[in-house]
Parts: structure tokens; C-alpha cells; sequence
């Protein structure tokens, strides 16, 4: 708990101090709220689109989900960035346990994604959205958000424990990115056509996304699954992480 | 086994006053910037991927926006293919400036300002491998538009306009690299501008017609924005025919860029070659 504690403020400390770190994380999801709630609302307006709440709404959701991932994914930068400055090895050697560095920096992503998610449904809020789901909806979608971050902090973590090099900054970002833009993200899964549909249908973030809309719409749907697959997602990424760890304690 | 010695950058008479003309200098410093360019797999494969993974998502997601009515076509596809275009220029901006900020951040740019090389052969020179990456990308772009079943409505001399407009767009957004390395000298801040330029190709007609932008303030900056005129002359081509109008904007802004860009350029050039 000592060594997650220290690494955890190590990690927001480091956010909060650097404008270089903290200041992507918050404007890219910011962009794409004001891209696609913005540039795309006439999207509403195709026949069998319902979401009640509106079209800010449901891209708001996306926009949530989409910045906690990637406040994993960030945090999986900061830790290939600590690899290539040499931090990361004095942390190794210092650490009487070290299954604690990967809690440390798991917790530092979260705080995090907190600072970005305020920001976002600040922005959301502003701009209109409307919300139709209760207090606990609401915070089932919180948590939603909360494991999101958690599972993309295990990946990012764990893949650059592996790599152990600033350059695996694409190969950590590129499948979260995908992944979460082969789910339905302009319009409800079905309204999508061809091989995307498919795909959407199959993939695990469908089912978080969809959730987290119904929440917000206060009709909620797949929430129990949407939790399982999210839990079932971060043991297997617990076991990834450990390894990268165990790999990166190997090479030293 | 014998091996190859490397090619000296510009070959000098050691007898000879005279230095190399502008074009001899120009195809040296180019050559070496091509070859850089050619040799960095990782820099060609990403700006070509990226783009493409992004239009083959989007020309699938959204293709529920054909049904607002008044849209364009009945293709997603044909109407997205013209982002990947600007996608790619916004790469080639990134490349370039990096690459050139590089040159600055080992010494290579001062110990070549020690020689009779001319400051205009130096940024032409720089802007060599932009070009050519622009030209692959141009290329890629339109064959796997065609190959996923897209149409160029104004049939092959279309198509040729479109590279020539797309090269264009690149080599403008090259030089505009080009200008942030000389300007701030470090690569770190070249990238650091990429979010930047990427949230112009968001706030721009990129996903939806203007005239389909349903949020008045949206519809206001995305034709008060540039790039919505780069993409729309390249989409015009794509699914409406020949627009005049529309090819004249397009590369009307193209060439205001490019000229604004390679004249900074130039003013940011001569005053690192004086503190050099």
C-alpha cells in the first residue's frame, strides 16, 4: 500500500504540475464531445434514431467512456516514459513490493481520469445535455467509467512494462482506440449496415457503451453484463500487467 | 566484400571558387531528405494506416447519414474518402517539421549553414521528402478508395486532378512543418502543434455537408474554416463533378497556405541561419 500510495502521487502530482502531461488528456475528449455532439447532431434526425435524452447525450456517453480508456491508456505512456528516463528500474529496486507500482499507477489514472471526466460533463452540461437517469443511474454509470479506466490502466500498464520503451506509445493507444470506435458510436447498433454491424455486435465495448447510455436515459439495459465483461476484462489484464512486471523485474 | 562509401551531400571541386548552383543544391539537401523519408518505415506506415482505419470505420458508422435527407450521395464511403487526404497532409506536416527540427537538435542544420549552401536549397531541399510522401499517400489513398468500390464521378481526369490537389494540400501543410521546426526548433514541439491542426479537420465540414451542420455555431466555424474548402474541392471531384466553385477554393487555399507558409519559412530560415 506504501509503494501504490508514493506512485500514485508521484503520477498525479506529475499530471498536475505539467501542462504538456495534463492538458491532451482533457482537450482531445473535449474535441470530440464538440465534434460529434456538435458536428454530427443532424444524425438525430435519421428515421429509427430514439435516445431521448438527445443526440449531446448520447455522444456524451461515448465522449465519458471514450476519456476513461484513455486515461489508462495515458497512464501506460507515463510508465513507458518513467522506463526510458530510468525512474522505472530505481523504482523496481526500491520497491519491497512491487505488485504495487502496477495499484499505484492504476490509482494515478484514475485520479486522473476524474480531473477529465469532471471536465467533460462540465462541458456536456453547458452545452445542453440532458439527463434523464436517476442519482444511482447515474452513478452505475460513474462506475462504469471507473472500471473502464481501470481495465485500459491494466492493459496500458502492462504492455508498457513489456516494452519498456516511450515508442510503445502507438501500440498501447491503437487497439483501445479501435476497439472503442468499432462499437456504435455516431448511431445506436441498429442503425449500423454491413461488416461494421458485425463487428459492433461482437465487441465487448458495445455492450459498456450501451449500458451507459441506458443508464443516462434512465432505461436501463446490459448493465449487469456490461460489469461482468469489465470485471472478467480486468482479471485477465491483472494477470497481463503482472507479467509485463515480472518481465520488466527479468530484464532488470 | 566490398562496401558502398556514402555519397558526400553536395559534391564541391576542391579547385574551384564557384559553389554548386541553387538546383544542384536543391536536389542534394532533397536527395538526402527523400532518402530519410524513405528509409523511416515506422513514419511512412503510420500517416498511410491511420487515416485509412479511420475511413474505413467512419465510411461504415456513419453511413446511416446518407438517409438525412438532402445528403449528397448514397455512398458514405465516396463522401468520407476525401479525409483521409487531409488526414495524410496533417502527417506530412508532422514528418517534416519533426525531421527538420532534428536536423536542428543534432547540429546537422548549423555545421550545413557553415557551407556555401543557400538558405532557399536548404528549405526546398527539407521540403523533398514531404513531397514525396505526400505523392505515396495521394496515391494509396485514391486506390483504396476505388478499391472499396468508391466511384470518381469525373472519371479519370478526375482522378488525376484530385492527386494533383491532394499533393498540393500535402506539400502546403509540409511546408507549414516546416515553418514550426525553424520557428520553435525542437520536435517535441512540432507534435505538441499535431492536436492543434487535427481539431481544424474536426471543426470542418469533414463528417457532414455545412449545410446539413444542424448547430449554428458548428456550421459558422466549419466555413469559416479553411480546411472545410480544402476537403470540400477534393470531395467535389469525388461525388459531384466538376465544380468550379468549389475547385477554385479548394485550391485557392491550398496555394494561399502554401505561399504563406513557404514565406515564413523563408523569414524563419534566414533569421536562424544569422544566429547560427
Amino acid at each position: 500500500m506504501f509503494v501504490a500510495r508514493g506512485v500514485a502521487w508521484r503520477s498525479i502530482h506529475n499530471t498536475l504540475v505539467s501542462p504538456a502531461i495534463l492538458l491532451p488528456s482533457i482537450i482531445f475528449p473535449l474535441f470530440f464531445l464538440v465534434a460529434f455532439a456538435g458536428g454530427l447532431s443532424r444524425l438525430a434526425d435519421v428515421p429509427n434514431f430514439h435516445y431521448p435524452p438527445g443526440y449531446t447525450a448520447f455522444q456524451f456517453v461515448f465522449v465519458f467512456l471514450q476519456s476513461a480508456a484513455f486515461g489508462g491508456v495515458f497512464t501506460g505512456f507515463a510508465v513507458a516514459r518513467d522506463f526510458d528516463s530510468g525512474f522505472a528500474r530505481r523504482l523496481l529496486l526500491s520497491a519491497p513490493r512491487r505488485s504495487g507500482i502496477i495499484a499505484g499507477y492504476a490509482i494515478g489514472a484514475l485520479l486522473r481520469w476524474m480531473i477529465t471526466g469532471t471536465v467533460v460533463t462540465i462541458a456536456a452540461l453547458i452545452a445542453g445535455m440532458n439527463v434523464d437517469g436517476s442519482a444511482s443511474e447515474l452513478v452505475g454509470l460513474l462506475g462504469l467509467g471507473i472500471v473502464f479506466n481501470f481495465v485500459s490502466a491494466l492493459w496500458g500498464c502492462g504492455l508498457a512494462m513489456f516494452l519498456r520503451t516511450e515508442q510503445a506509445g502507438a501500440v498501447i493507444q491503437m487497439p483501445v482506440f479501435v476497439l472503442l470506435f468499432l462499437a456504435p458510436v455516431y448511431v445506436p447498433l441498429p442503425l449500423l449496415t454491413g461488416w461494421i454491424h458485425d463487428v459492433a455486435r461482437l465487441n465487448p465495448a458495445t455492450v459498456v457503451l450501451e449500458a451507459g447510455r441506458g443508464l443516462l436515459a434512465a432505461s436501463p439495459v446490459k448493465v449487469g453484463l456490461a460489469f461482468i465483461l469489465l470485471a472478467a476484462a480486468a482479471a485477465l489484464l491483472a494477470v497481463f500487467a503482472r507479467r509485463g512486471l515480472a518481465s520488466a523485474e527479468r530484464a532488470g | 566484400m566490398s562496401r558502398r562509401r556514402p555519397r558526400p551531400v553536395v559534391v564541391v571541386d576542391a579547385e574551384s571558387t564557384n559553389p554548386p548552383g541553387l538546383l544542384e543544391q536543391i536536389a542534394a539537401v532533397g536527395r538526402r531528405s527523400v532518402t530519410r523519408t524513405l528509409r523511416q518505415r515506422a513514419l511512412l506506415v503510420f500517416p498511410l494506416v491511420f487515416p485509412l482505419i479511420l475511413f474505413a470505420i467512419n465510411g461504415s458508422s456513419l453511413s446511416a447519414a446518407t438517409k438525412i435527407p438532402g445528403f449528397p450521395t448514397n455512398s458514405y464511403r465516396a463522401f468520407a474518402l476525401a479525409l483521409p487526404f487531409i488526414q495524410g497532409s496533417l502527417f506530412v506536416a508532422v514528418t517534416t517539421g519533426t525531421d527538420l527540427a532534428r536536423d536542428i537538435e543534432t547540429g546537422f542544420f548549423n555545421r550545413l549553414a557553415l557551407t556555401p549552401l543557400q538558405g532557399p536549397a536548404l528549405l526546398l531541399g527539407q521540403l523533398g521528402g514531404s513531397l514525396v510522401l505526400a505523392c505515396i499517400q495521394a496515391v494509396v489513398y485514391l486506390l483504396v478508395g476505388l478499391a472499396t468500390g468508391v466511384v470518381i464521378v469525373t472519371g479519370v481526369g478526375g482522378a488525376f486532378v484530385l492527386l494533383a490537389l491532394a499533393i498540393l494540400i500535402a506539400f502546403a501543410f509540409g511546408s507549414l512543418g516546416a515553418l514550426l521546426a525553424l520557428r520553435f526548433g525542437t520536435g517535441e514541439a512540432v507534435q505538441g502543434i499535431f492536436p492543434l491542426l487535427f481539431v481544424t479537420v474536426f471543426l470542418s465540414s469533414s463528417s457532414l455537408p455545412r449545410n446539413l451542420i444542424k448547430v449554428t455555431w458548428f456550421r459558422d466555424v466549419a466555413t469559416y474554416n479553411p480546411v472545410s474548402y480544402l476537403i470540400e474541392g477534393i470531395r467535389s471531384l469525388i461525388i459531384t463533378g466538376w465544380d468550379g466553385q468549389a475547385l477554385a477554393l479548394g485550391f485557392g487555399f491550398a496555394v494561399l497556405l502554401l505561399v504563406i507558409t513557404l514565406g515564413l519559412a523563408s523569414a524563419a530560415m534566414r533569421t536562424r541561419l544569422v544566429r547560427t
